[in-house]
């Protein structure tokens, strides 16, 4: 190993690398939760979606050896669990926020029950893709060892992003979530639409908890997800329910997550308990700042139980 | 499950005939030791195969239950509440344990508590933090795992080419100081001009910190690491996905990095059995007692390939030298990373003054953080 000492440039670069490992999950989850909120619903159960799917994508692949395998599975996983919440939504007087929790305790117990056996064994992990080739410094060359999953998150940000305005199921997914009234008066099953949206958020979020149990840290065990899950809903709606702007502040949660490692590894290490809760003192920060009376629903859809 | 449910009720037959055998013959003691059937429960505070903490007190437990008339029954993720009372009760009352190994540092209430209520039954735990009027059926006890580290540090001042190491830990508390300051005085004692970045994570048990902080120490030039996480296991597999060596923590864990694993420091809470062995037998036994590697108490995880033998010989003659009591950790002069002044020239701690260890809160010369 060569290109010792970086000193400053290396908290830069361990931050930017971070970014990119650590937000790929709160990707997944902000993205999913973008779409069940889309339809009207929230799914407060995301984090135990999560660390379902962690679980389920780390045990198949450690039987299977294909990890990618493992992603698909994480992402059933993670429909299915949905699936059950948004089932009970549908049934008349149902408190969805309630449900959610109901489901993120549900599934991070069920996560740990079936996820014994998966503890110790090690399971092969997602590959990466090289693009620090052109530079000499190895830490610059580790820190854009991109894995896939976070490419496949980026593109389906813009992808969300142009399908909910440009296509027909875009609109009418918004329609439901905007106000059921007007669905139903243009014929549209509101009950099947929020059913979709949900299970097709749960399937996101899935994948995103297979990102951490089998790329980074890339393992399994029970405190692999320290709130992921629930951070990335809060960041839903600092993000304004924007795939695009959930990207950017998934970068900025992953940074975050990074700074208090890099600053303690250039000797920087008064208050870092503080920077260790960067992350969490950001999403406190985001909530105060977007529950300001005049701007806080902007962007929000008519529906959710949260803004009526 | 089904082997386990049958055992179970085989105990419970098992706790009945202790039962009426202690009663008919309860002026013999030694009794149960020479029925030749002794039940030990032990409990964990997380899954025992974590590759880590859980994990070599399980080590210790399979030790345990390979001696002669004794079994063994586990517990696994008992939390540190009142819980632990109800898990112990069930192993005396149901599965008729004669001994509790306790291994998490928060079951210690608990543990004072069922003793008082079990006077017959012996309880150990791993904070050693024992003292006069506690219960006489409790046993702290614990390995200084800074003279691991220390052996752990000479290999890596040898592996280093940078000359930079990392150290994670998990929360400011003596023994993290302990273990880093070891593994920094025996790089530093083959390789004086090395320097240890030391993080802190904050917590027990946060894989995704874990590994950033590895890459944040590799980035940074670090090419040998240690964790003193819960389970070092995400840590190690990272910096061997990164190409650095790595020493282990807890248990051995030489096979998570077949190619960057030097050593590792291990506890070996299998030497509690000697405790077993005293109280079945009746023999007295100390309700405190902490050591190295003089009192088998602690252990060093096999080499990884990538440590040539002089390297394994120059480690070998420094544990050699913790069993003769020839070497010392702190001797001065020894000044900490602030450029106090800790221990003057010709002033040497011996290893076994835990007062002084207790009371660490300062890194040591060479290291950063």
């Amino acid at each position: 190993m060569e290109g010792g000492d970086l000193g400053w440039w290396g908290v830069v670069i361990a931050v930017i690398g971070g970014a990119i490992r650590v937000s790929t999950p709160y990707l997944f989850v902000s993205l999913g939760e973008t779409l069940t909120e889309k339809s009207g619903r929230v799914n407060l159960g995301l984090e135990g979606v999560l660390v379902m799917g962690a679980m389920s994508g780390y045990g198949t692949a450690v039987i299977t050896g294909e990890p990618w395998l493992g992603v698909l599975v994480a992402g059933c996983a993670g429909a299915f669990l949905s699936l059950i919440h948004a089932l009970i939504c549908t049934l008349p007087r149902v408190n969805d926020i309630a449900v959610g929790i109901a489901l993120f305790i549900f599934g991070t117990g069920l996560a740990f029950f079936l996820g014994k056996p998966f503890i110790n064994p090690s399971a092969p992990r997602l590959p990466d893709l090289d693009l620090g080739w052109w530079s000499a410094s190895p830490q610059v060359q580790s820190a854009l060892q991109i894995n896939l999953l976070f490419l496949i998150g980026f593109t389906l940000a813009l992808f969300l992003a142009w399908a909910l305005k440009n296509t027909r199921w875009g609109l009418v997914l918004r329609t439901v979530g905007d106000s059921e009234e007007a669905a139903g008066a243009l014929g549209y099953n509101i009950a099947v639409v929020r059913i979709l949206g949900t299970v097709a958020g749960g399937f996101l979020a899935g994948v995103g908890g297979s990102y951490l149990s089998l790329y980074f840290p890339g393992t399994w065990n029970e405190g692999l997800s320290s709130g992921q899950g629930l951070m990335a809903v809060a960041l839903v709606i600092f993000a304004r329910w924007d795939p695009v702007r959930c990207f950017y502040a998934s970068l900025v949660f992953g940074g975050a997550t990074a700074l208090g490692p890099a600053l303690q590894s250039v000797g920087i290490t008064a208050n870092y308990y503080l920077y260790g809760a960067a992350p969490y003192f950001l999403t406190l920060a985001l909530l105060i700042y977007s529950s300001s009376p005049r701007k806080a629903l902007e962007g929000a859809p008519g529906e959710v139980s949260i803004s009526r | 499950m089904k082997p386990k449910m049958l055992s179970r009720r085989g105990f419970m037959r098992q706790g009945a005939n202790l039962v009426a055998a202690s009663a008919v013959a309860s002026s013999l003691p030694g009794m149960v030791a020479a029925m030749g059937n002794v039940t030990v429960g032990f409990i964990y505070v997380g899954p025992r195969q974590d590759f880590g903490w859980n994990q070599a007190h399980w080590d210790a437990a399979q030790k345990i239950a390979a001696m002669d008339g004794i079994s063994v029954v586990e517990q696994e993720n008992v939390p540190e509440t009142a819980e632990v009372e109800k898990v112990i009760q069930s192993m005396i009352e149901l599965d008729g344990a004669k001994v509790i190994f306790g291994t998490s540092f928060g079951y210690w209430d608990s543990l004072k508590a069922m003793a008082v209520k079990y006077p017959d039954v012996l309880f150990t735990h791993i904070g050693a933090i024992w003292k006069e009027g506690d219960p006489t059926n409790v046993i702290g006890y614990r390995g200084y795992t800074e003279e691991a580290h220390y052996l752990c540090g000479i290999a890596a001042g040898r592996m280093s080419k940078t000359g930079k190491i990392g150290f994670i830990g998990s929360k400011p508390l003596y023994f993290i100081y302990n273990n880093a300051n070891g593994f920094v005085l025996g790089a530093r004692s083959v390789n004086p001009e090395l320097t240890c970045n030391v993080v802190i994570t904050g917590d027990w048990n946060n894989p995704v910190k874990e590994a950033e902080t590895t890459n944040a120490l590799i980035d940074q030039g670090c090419d040998v690491i240690i964790a003193n996480v819960d389970s070092p296991k995400v840590s190690i597999e990272t910096a061997e996905a990164r190409g650095v060596y790595t020493c282990g923590y807890h248990s051995d864990l030489s096979s998570l990095a077949p190619n960057g694993f030097l050593t590792g420091a291990e506890w070996n809470w299998a030497s509690g059995a000697e405790f077993v062995q005293a109280f079945l037998n009746d023999d007295p036994y100390p309700n405190l007692k902490r050591g190295g590697f003089r009192e088998d108490m602690v252990a060093l995880s096999p080499f990884g390939d990538a440590v040539p033998q002089e390297v394994r010989d120059e480690v070998m003659a420094a544990k050699q030298g913790f069993i003769d009591d020839t070497l010392q950790l702190y001797t001065g002069p020894l000044f900490d990373n602030q450029g106090n002044q800790i221990l003057a020239e010709g002033e040497v701690k011996a290893n076994s003054d835990t007062p002084f260890k207790l009371g660490i809160d300062w890194w040591v010369e060479g290291t950063i953080g």
